[in-house]
């Protein structure tokens, strides 16, 4: 009995658990798939504890402003944790670009979104759902993307505004959009679009949309948000992030 | 000065508001007056039916109306079909999911009021000859009325206080959707909190003075008729 007490301890003190770490962590809407993902596998290397919450920047720089609990955020634009920085609510040094996004056309039509988006020019559709823009760095993007084309003055009637990119994609799946601009993370599959149809808007439409992660100032001292900040950069993290179209 | 866009918002809620509660109690009338006089077994079925959005969050209510008003739900074909295209995103469908929203809030108050009137006098009315639709217009009605306007209040200051649903069904479409708890909501979103109080001011002001005009009335009813 007591052997096996002994062992009972030598096992929990050589497992991971024994330092095991409870993170907090914001992450914006689109990056919700690849991060469960990402979140699972770090579980498993570290033993440290993931808990995500999913929503748009500009809510989680609201809260984090009024002092929500969370170690590390994963904004979905790099403005918002430079502005966090400069105000002392994240930690200096610690920003860092986890990914760049991707912006793409979608609809859950087949056929309806060409490759040249066409289909905006002809504007044969009722509604095209895009992020609010004031809120959502998809929305900015898909805003920019319609002013490089020319087409916000005549498309601005139609447009019907998600409060996230989650969201967004809501009415675009649900047909009550028959199309609108979404992250391609949203829509691919083990590197394929599944559904529908959909232009990738290409980068010169729009400036790049950099997502850059940061560790709060809850998260100072806490060797598990360091450690998930390094994770986010390992081969097998970005393996897992560039197959949800994600560049690097 | 309230700023234009917020202008716009008060201007939009103040009007769904409106068409809302003259909708509701006309559909609120019906559905009260028939709970009061119906023996059916289907009464308690139709009374939670009727008692469920007060329970249901309202997230659960605009999601389902996302899908069944959408080009693939029944409610989406239908209104397809007669030509009217699909409702989320539009006033109209705003209007309806409202409708459903504050039901409880206006048929409620109506059967309460129903109930109460005498039997009696209605058997009274009826043996001087008076017809099914004269007795409940100048017997029922009048005895109603601290009902309708309890009613009334009620599904107007709920439809104003709306969130959830117009969030999920809305799309934030300014002069059509936009209604002052989302416009709000924006606010709170982009920091500008300005502009947010002074819209979270007027609501809180709004609710409370149509709170107090309604107690003090119901106040007023019952020393009337103690």
């Amino acid at each position: 009995m007591k052997k096996l007490f002994a062992l009972f301890i030598a096992i929990l003190a050589a497992s991971p658990l024994a330092q095991a770490e409870e993170l907090q962590v914001a992450v914006a809407s689109n990056f919700t798939e690849p991060m469960k993902a990402i979140a699972a596998e770090f579980e498993k290397d570290t033993g440290h504890e993931v808990q995500l919450s999913f929503g748009a920047t500009g809510k989680f720089y609201a809260q984090i402003k009024n002092g929500a609990p969370y170690h590390m955020l994963l904004s979905a634009d790099d403005t918002t944790p430079a502005k966090l920085e400069l105000e002392g609510l994240a930690i200096p040094g610690t920003r860092t670009t986890y990914a760049i996004g991707t912006l793409v056309l979608w609809s859950a039509k087949a056929g309806l979104v060409d490759s040249e988006a066409a289909v905006l020019a002809k504007g044969e559709f009722t509604h095209l759902a895009i992020a609010n823009p004031r809120l959502a760095p998809y929305g900015a993007a898909a805003l920019e993307t319609l002013d490089s084309l020319g087409r916000t003055a005549e498309l601005r009637l139609k447009l019907v505004y998600g409060e996230n990119i989650a969201q967004t994609y809501q009415f675009v799946s649900s047909g009550n959009a028959e199309l609108g601009f979404v992250a391609l993370s949203q829509i691919i599959q083990q590197g394929h679009i599944e559904n529908g149809s959909a232009w990738i808007v290409p980068d010169h439409f729009h400036a790049p949309i950099r997502q850059d992660a940061v560790i709060l100032a809850s998260g100072r001292g806490k060797p598990a948000a360091e450690a998930l900040l390094r994770y986010l950069k390992t081969p097998k993290a970005a393996v897992i992030i560039q197959s949800f179209g994600y560049k690097l | 000065m309230p700023d234009q866009s917020n202008l716009a918002a008060i201007l939009l809620t103040l009007k769904l508001a409106s068409v809302v509660t003259v909708l509701l109690l006309l559909i609120g009338t019906a559905i009260a007056w028939w709970l009061t006089q119906t023996r059916s077994r289907l009464k308690t079925v139709v009374e939670a039916v009727v008692a469920l959005p007060i329970v249901l969050p309202p997230t659960v209510i605009g999601f389902y109306l996302l899908i069944t008003m959408g080009p693939n739900g029944p409610i989406g074909k239908l209104t397809t079909a007669l030509g009217l295209g699909t409702l989320p995103f539009t006033f109209t469908g705003l209007v309806i999911a409202s409708i459903i929203y504050s039901l409880p809030f206006v048929v409620q108050p109506i059967q309460n009021a129903f109930a109460a009137v005498e039997p009696r006098l209605i058997e009274a009315a009826a043996t001087l000859r008076a017809h099914p639709w004269d007795r409940f217009t100048s017997i029922v009605l009048p005895l109603a009325r601290p009902g309708f306007i309890t009613a009334a209040v009620l599904g107007f200051a709920h439809t104003v206080g709306e969130f959830g649903v117009v969030l999920m069904v809305g799309g934030n479409i300014p002069g059509q959707t936009r209604v002052v708890s989302i416009q709000l909501y924006d606010h709170v979103e982009a920091l500008e909190y300005g502009q947010a109080h002074e819209l979270a001011l007027a609501l809180i002001g709004f609710s409370f003075v149509t709170l107090l005009v309604l107690y003090s009335f119901n106040r007023r009813i019952v020393s009337i008729n103690p």
